[in-house]
């Protein structure tokens, strides 16, 4: 009975030494992980910044004035004035589509039969 | 186990008393021997108890010395594990405007350094050098790079294919160390607001990068608080309408041949500065450096709408009116006596044409006249104007949140007599910035409640202390709108926008004393649409010229009101505010049925 118990307390120790050798390597692994993380999202950061430093850039006021006057023939913009608010009653409704027909009524008198007779 | 020997044993006790002898020896005898036994136990037990604590105590210091050993002779590391919060944020944050668009950002770039012992070949490197680097001098370089120095800066920041070229160069005595600098994508738009930064302490590795003006100075702090994780700093300006407004006002400054220029565009509702231009500018990627001779204000990095103190002239007209108006001396339509000149002593005031002997308060505003406003001011008192020009916060430099607002403190009399409230009812021996003027205005188009200037975005409105009442507040917007109707403003009416304001012209003051002839402030003060203002705009010009009559005109009404009136026309559109037009009968509508 104490020999199982001796035989089993060995096998214990040496499953926990095996779990804690893995766990070590896991959280190494996941250390690194996150440092490769943290690496790329500061990478990411720099990125970005510059990407918004730049977007700014190209939308700076004087830049975009003189965008807007270099195209001027082709786009035609201009500032926004007081001229171009409009009221509701300015805009047109869209005119409904038609219904389709689906009971035609023939008008025309092609085909019917002649008469010689004078109507009056 | 010892054995107990009693005190007194019966034998010797016998024995004792047969030989004549003292028993009570005995009994003394054997109880010293039992007390020395118990104080040997008792040392022995605190011996051993010594040794188990000094064992426990060398074991402890033991494991102190061998950790701050092992932590001494090991490299730092970072704790990697620990994932709390954000690990990557600028070393300052960015400055954004109401909308969230960038104002201010950090840019990565790196210095160039030398480190002249570690070079292979100084000339090479001084000659190259000189050819990426046109402003640097070749033999100073050389210089510096075979002399006895061991270390040195050449350039604070580099473009890439600046240190493209250099790392072609192939010198290992040439080096780069990281920077984080400040870039201000809009260049010179909203210069003055934002000032400009440059490197504080500087190390190899990095540079600490700190405001030198503006916002940027003033909130140097909270810009480089780790705490905050890197959140802008949010300012109440919107950068569409500030560049519209320097682009008029630069066109205007242009036509109106002055030599300076600033504009302010205030919500009345929130005290939110929502434009601010100071002309003539600079780009704050590159500030210029503080003039050493001449006049400061001659600079461009001068912000004039809030370091100028100017005399205002009779834009202050409506104050002593609307403090007439509040304290029931008169109402609109009150006659004044505008017969001129008004003689006080040594001075005598005068209009810039007469007037008419009588006006009611109304015209005196809509005409300007500096007699009928003296005479109203005379019944107010300067006591009771001092306190109300206070309350509208012309006898302190504004709170906005700018470093150089203390050096905009208004300029007044000490001795406030009464000519002194005569000639300041009218706008003259009172100095103060074109934003004092706009938060004065404010207070007005808000009802008559205070309004104090703000560069950072508000949430919702802001409710100061009652100045005046509000009755009196319409009366005086009532009047202000009359000025632009039939008045000295009459270039300032834009269609739908309602404009109501008050010009102001005063002569420049000489600086040994007196005034000049030629040289005048022309100033338009306007609150937009009268009726409900939401928009204070206060346009200033120095020194304007309009040339395009037959002589030169140099009264607001011929330069500044113009120019506003552009600028209302330009910006209030971005704002938002719809034009209020008359509604248009409606035509072309035919009533069927069928």
């Amino acid at each position: 009975m104490r020999g199982i118990l001796y035989v089993l307390t060995a096998m214990a120790v040496v499953g926990l030494g095996f779990w804690a050798y893995h766990e070590n390597y896991a959280t190494q692994a996941a250390i690194r992980e996150v440092r490769a993380l943290h690496t790329g999202i500061g990478a990411g950061h720099q990125r970005l910044n510059i990407l918004n430093a730049e977007w700014a850039y190209l939308n700076r006021p004087d830049r975009l004035r003189d965008l807007v006057e270099i195209n001027f023939d082709r786009l035609g913009l201009l500032p926004l004035m007081p001229e171009g608010f409009g009221r509701v009653d300015q805009i047109s409704y869209p005119l409904p589509d038609l219904l389709p027909i689906t009971d035609p009524v023939e008008v025309s008198s092609d085909g019917a039969p002649s008469t010689t007779e004078d109507p009056l | 186990m010892t054995t107990r020997t009693p005190l007194r044993p019966l034998a010797r006790i016998l024995r004792a008393r047969a030989e004549g002898q003292d028993p009570a020896h005995i009994e003394a005898e054997n109880k010293r021997a039992r007390h020395d036994q118990i104080n040997d136990r008792a040392r022995r037990r605190a011996e051993s108890r010594l040794i188990v604590l000094g064992v426990v105590f060398f074991c402890a210091f033991g494991a102190i010395g061998v950790k701050m050993g092992t932590i001494a002779g090991t490299d730092p590391v970072e704790p990697r594990a620990v994932a709390a919060g954000n690990p990557i944020i600028g070393q300052r944050a960015d400055i954004v405007d109401r909308n969230g668009r960038i104002l201010a950002t950090n840019f990565d770039t790196y210095a160039l350094y030398a480190q002249p012992p570690e070079m292979i070949d100084p000339a090479r490197a001084a000659d190259e050098l000189a050819v990426i680097f046109p402003e640097l001098n070749r033999d100073r370089l050389l210089a510096d790079f075979t002399g006895d120095r061991k270390f040195l800066w050449i350039r604070k920041q580099i473009s890439p294919e600046q240190m493209q070229a250099v790392h072609d160069i192939g010198d290992p005595g040439l080096l780069f160390g990281p920077r984080e600098m400040r870039l201000y994508p809009n260049g010179p738009v909203a210069s003055h607001i934002l000032g400009g930064a440059s490197f504080g302490r500087e190390g190899v590795d990095s540079a600490e990068v700190i405001g030198v003006a503006g916002v940027e100075k003033r909130f140097d702090d909270f810009l480089r608080d780790p705490a905050n994780e890197g959140a802008p700093l949010e300012l109440s300006i919107d950068l569409t309408v500030q560049a519209a407004a320097e682009t008029v006002l630069q066109g205007g400054m242009m036509l109106m041949n002055a030599k300076g220029a600033a504009a302010v565009l205030m919500d009345v509702r929130t005290g939110e500065i929502i434009a601010m231009v100071s002309l003539p500018d600079f780009d704050p990627n590159n500030r210029p450096r503080p003039l050493t001779t001449g006049d400061q204000s001659d600079s461009p990095i001068f912000n004039r709408a809030v370091q100028g103190v100017y005399e205002l002239g009779s834009t202050f007209k409506i104050f002593a009116i609307a403090q007439a108006l509040d304290l029931g001396l008169v109402n609109p339509q009150t006659m004044v006596d505008t017969s001129g000149p008004l003689t006080w002593g040594r001075f005598r005031i005068r209009d810039f044409h007469n007037y008419g002997a009588q006006n009611t308060v109304t015209d005196v505003i809509v005409k300007s006249s500096n007699v009928g406003t003296a005479r109203i001011a005379l019944q107010i008192g300067a006591d009771r104007q001092r306190d109300f020009l206070g309350q509208l916060g012309f006898l302190a430099a504004t709170p906005v949140e700018m470093i150089e607002a203390p050096t905009g403190a208004p300029l007044y009399p000490r001795n406030w007599s009464e000519i002194s409230t005569m000639t300041i009812s009218y706008g003259h021996g009172l100095s103060s910035s074109p934003l004092h003027l706009a938060s004065a205005y404010a207070t007005i188009a808000n009802g008559g409640r205070q309004v104090l200037p703000t560069l950072l975005r508000q949430d919702g409105p802001v409710t100061g202390p009652a100045v005046m009442r509000p009755e009196t507040a319409q009366a005086a917007v009532d009047m202000l709108r009359q000025v632009v109707v039939r008045g000295t403003a009459s270039f300032g009416e834009v269609p739908g926008y309602q404009v109501a304001g008050k010009t102001g012209t005063a002569d420049k003051p000489k600086p040994g004393g007196g005034y000049y002839d030629e040289r005048v402030i022309a100033t338009f003060a306007s609150l937009f649409p009268a009726n409900d203002p939401r928009y204070v705009l206060i346009v200033t010009l120095d020194e304007p010229e309009d040339t395009s009559g037959t002589e030169p005109r140099r009264t607001a009404g011929w330069t500044a009101v113009p120019v506003a009136a552009e600028m209302i026309r330009r910006v209030a559109p971005l704002l938002g505010l719809r034009p209020d037009v008359a509604p248009v009968a409606i035509s072309g509508v035919t009533l069927t049925s069928n």
